[in-house]
């Protein structure tokens, strides 16, 4: 395993899809702010089919907002207004009447692991549920696929009754991660997973996100810098709120920066 | 993958399902049950306007009703509907109530929040439960026997259904909210203040008196407000403690009557649409805006707290 | 050094006598509680047997028992629940799961306090002008047990949002993530997690609905009858307003008679406070989270 993180970063860029590669996401303009606090102002990017797009970036640089914005979590939180175009697939997630489907289509993983007060089972089988699966042989399968996606199954199939919420701070993250993934999103938005994650579970779900890589899109915000470099094929830096830098993850950590600033984060001078 | 639609063609997945129409229906519902409190509210306010209106507009009399003590409402050749004495009823029996409440609840509350502990705490907390679980007929009950011959006894007066009794029944009463209330305020003062005043060397004494009382001032204030109000409405134990006489007391010795115990004791006798029956409405329109305007400030003096 | 050490000593004995004068306050505040359940106990348990509790009042209410009255409680407290849980939770899921920080929210809350500190006589007087006059349903269960309804919904309310508000706030956005609506979080995960919660404050409801008098008095509950009710629409007896009458209206009641009836209602209402008590208990000792 520690051998496996080591090799990463040495081995070099992450093949990732070439620049035709077709676009999941476009943001145009995107802001977000809190009553009359701005939290990112004016965000414009692309995000492409099958790549790990990493975002870096000190606290309160606006990535989190960033992916409640795409999410259209602001819907759950009268004070917080989104500005801007979110285009999913060229159709604006805006425009969407039911958010909800929009939700079933993007997957978001939170810093802190939530396992709901519910079975490891049930934890997985929640979203296929509430979407109209009911029968036992399907949701069999959905569990277990997911689980075993999410490098988890071998630790709980023997106990898949004990609470979700009772599990190790780890094994919680890994099953959020099987959880967002029973509904088969085509894009799977990360939001600092390893903060409350020991060493060991973040390589090892940083291996499950290279194998998920070859079925949908990442889109992993990181306050781990190496992270980025380990795992994503383009990196973008926010700071205070805007889009500081974009580039090929291999170019801008090899020192190929528009803006120092991007260098000085990188290298850890702030942050 | 899934392919992309173009702009302005509906994704197929973009459709308002059973769930999106479940949750819009289920949120209105959920609405309706919200806005019913308000909907009662001015139901109360609307209904005993409608039976008492005709009274205050053809028969209310400003002046009788605040200055003159004749509570006359059977009287067949001049009733007359002076509110004066049962107000003041009302007033002094509250008044001896809170004189009771206001130092044993804020005492206790002061006790179970800053100095009681574990299970004396948890033991305490439910005693003060309980004596709020009374139901007011059986305090009435029990003013109309224990204490009509305690207070018979103690103090050798003729009789023991008084502003006293009723004033310490209502005290009982009315502690268990105060104390409640308080202590919540009490609690709501952040540990942060107990550790400055400790670290300054301040005995624990030094710190209620000094840090944590008036860091929960407004929420005392409102606690005693409520209990006020409490006292103000409450009806069966006046009723059956207060010896219900009109009357101006001169001691806590003296029988009275409360607003409330007349309603109790009249309205099964009168007619729908009498005189009478309009002014006990009306006595129920004064109490209804005496206790909403108490609950109120109560309530804006709690929002004070968290705006600090 | 001498005079800081009796600066202490005196100190220490200032915090002494304060904590013994708290002390002493506080046990004078909850020692009535049990003299007056030791009194209704040694008084009124001569008058309790099987009979007393199955039986009519006989000879003018000042013998026999309090079967209707007792049956008739149960009958008012049933209703009101029918009424006041269901609109009661809906309020609570309002407030708690839907309703924006705005001045409509804090005008119903503002409702929900007035609505408790209302005095139970106006709630009475509202009783008789909208329920047995207005709406046509006379002096009867119905009108009786939709005002002690009213009256009590702020308890469920309270208890209910209280208990929603402890379920933490990331399991919703968990499943608002996961492309759940509010509803199905709230029928999935909020309510299952509450509900035990939800059950305390509805018992605590049923022990201050069991003890109310003034409310029922003019709407619905009878002096004496010596028939069970046949529908909604009947008067009934109810035990907390047969302890007033045979306490305060009828001549010749022997002694031990109103005590009884007073201990009866005092362990209805001081049993399901106890249950309420001893759930909340047991629910503190085994969280899912």
């Amino acid at each position: 395993m520690v051998d496996q993180l080591r090799s990463t970063p040495t081995g070099g860029p992450n093949a990732g899809p070439g620049k035709g590669a077709p676009l999941v996401l476009q943001i145009k303009d995107l802001g977000v702010r809190y009553g009359d606090k701005a939290a990112l102002t004016g965000v414009s990017l692309d995000i492409r089919e099958n790549e790990i797009f990493g975002i870096i970036g000190p606290a309160n640089a606006g990535k989190t907002s960033f992916l409640r914005a795409v999410n259209r979590m602001d819907e759950f939180d009268s004070h917080m207004h989104v500005s801007g175009e979110v285009l999913y697939h060229g159709d604006n997630i805006r425009n969407w009447r039911n958010p909800y489907a929009i939700r079933r289509r993007i997957g978001v993983v939170f810093p802190l692991p939530v396992g709901l007060p519910l079975s490891v089972y049930e934890n997985v089988a929640f979203a296929p549920r509430i979407r109209g699966v009911n029968t036992k042989k399907d949701l069999d399968i959905i569990v277990e696929r997911c689980l075993r996606r999410a490098a988890l199954w071998d630790e709980v199939k023997d106990r898949l009754e004990t609470l979700g919420s009772l599990l190790s701070g780890g094994q919680q993250q890994r099953l959020t991660i099987a959880r967002a993934l029973s509904q088969e999103p085509t894009i799977l938005m990360l939001d600092e997973f390893s903060i409350a994650v020991d060493p060991v579970t973040t390589m090892r779900i940083e291996a499950v996100l290279k194998e998920l890589k070859h079925e949908m899109t990442i889109i992993l915000v990181t306050n781990l810098v190496q992270q980025a470099n380990r795992l994503a094929d383009r990196t973008a830096l926010f700071l205070n709120g805007r889009c500081h830098e974009i580039g090929d993850t291999q170019a801008l950590f090899s020192g190929h920066v528009q803006h120092p600033e991007t260098k000085d984060y990188i290298e850890g001078r702030f942050g | 993958m899934s392919t992309a639609p173009g702009p302005g063609l509906r994704p197929p997945e973009d459709r308002l399902d059973l769930a999106w129409i479940t949750d819009k229906a289920v949120q209105v519902l959920m609405f309706i049950g919200g806005i019913s409190a308000i909907i009662f509210i001015l139901g109360i306010f609307a209904f005993i306007m409608r039976e008492g209106l005709s009274f205050v507009f053809d028969r209310f009399d400003f002046l009788e009703f605040f200055a003159s003590i004749r509570w006359a409402p059977t009287s067949n050749k001049n009733p007359t509907y002076g509110a004066l004495a049962l107000i003041v009823g009302t007033a002094s029996v509250t008044g001896v109530a809170m004189l009771v409440a206001i130092p044993f609840s804020l005492g206790a509350a002061v006790y179970i929040s800053e100095f009681a502990s574990g299970k004396t705490r948890e033991t305490l907390k439910v005693l003060v439960e309980m004596l709020a679980a009374i139901p007011s007929v059986v305090w009435g009950f029990i003013g109309l026997t224990i204490m009509n011959g305690l207070i018979i006894d103690l103090f050798d007066v003729p009789i023991g259904l008084n502003v006293l009794n009723a004033g310490i029944i209502l005290g009982l009463m009315a502690a268990p909210i105060m104390t409640t209330i308080a202590e919540d305020a009490l609690k709501a003062v952040p540990d942060r203040f107990r550790e400055a005043a400790e670290a300054m060397g301040a005995t624990k004494w030094q710190m209620i008196r000094q840090v944590i009382i008036p860091a929960a001032r407004n929420g005392l204030v409102s606690a005693v407000l409520l209990g006020v109000g409490r006292g103000f409405g409450e009806t069966m134990a006046v009723l059956m403690a207060s010896g219900h006489a009109i009357n101006i007391p001169d001691s806590v010795f003296d029988s009275v009557r409360a607003l409330t115990a007349t309603i109790a004791a009249e309205l099964g006798e009168t007619a729908v649409g009498s005189d009478h029956y309009g002014a006990l409405f009306a006595l129920g329109l004064f109490l209804f805006l005496v206790t909403f305007a108490i609950n109120l400030t109560a309530d804006l003096v709690v929002r004070g707290i968290r705006k600090q | 050094m001498f005079t800081a050490t009796s600066l202490n000593e005196r100190n220490d004995q200032v915090q002494r006598r304060f904590r013994l004068l708290f002390l002493v306050m506080t046990l004078l505040l909850v020692l009535p509680v049990l003299i007056i359940l030791t009194l209704l106990v040694v008084r009124g348990a001569p008058a309790i047997s099987l009979e007393f509790l199955l039986a009519y009042p006989k000879s003018g209410m000042t013998a026999g028992g309090i079967f209707p009255a007792l049956l008739g409680t149960i009958f008012l407290v049933a209703m009101a629940l029918l009424f006041s849980v269901p609109l009661g939770i809906a309020a609570a899921i309002y407030l708690s799961e839907y309703a924006p920080d705005n001045w409509l929210t804090r005008i119903i809350n503002l409702a929900i306090i007035n609505l408790a500190g209302v005095p139970s006589i106006v709630h009475a007087l509202f009783g008789v002008g909208a329920f047995v006059i207005f709406f046509g349903f006379g002096t009867s269960i119905l009108a009786a047990s939709l005002t002690l309804a009213i009256m009590t919904l702020p308890v469920v309310i309270v208890a209910t949002r209280e208990s929603l508000q402890a379920v933490p706030q990331a399991f919703r956005e968990a499943c608002w993530a996961l492309g759940a609506t509010k509803w199905q979080t709230i029928r999935r995960i909020v309510l299952p997690n509450s509900i035990s919660g939800i059950l305390t404050g509805v018992i605590l409801e049923v022990s201050r609905t069991a003890g109310e008098t003034a409310p029922i008095m003019f709407t619905g509950a009878a002096f004496f009858l010596p028939f069970l009710p046949e529908s909604v629409y009947d008067q009934t007896m109810a035990l907390s307003l047969h302890l007033f009458v045979v306490a305060t209206q009828v001549p010749d009641v022997p002694d031990h008679l109103p005590y009884g009836v007073a201990l009866v209602l005092v362990g209805i209402v001081l049993i399901m406070n106890a249950t309420s008590i001893g759930f909340r208990t047991y629910l503190r000792g085994k969280k899912k989270w």
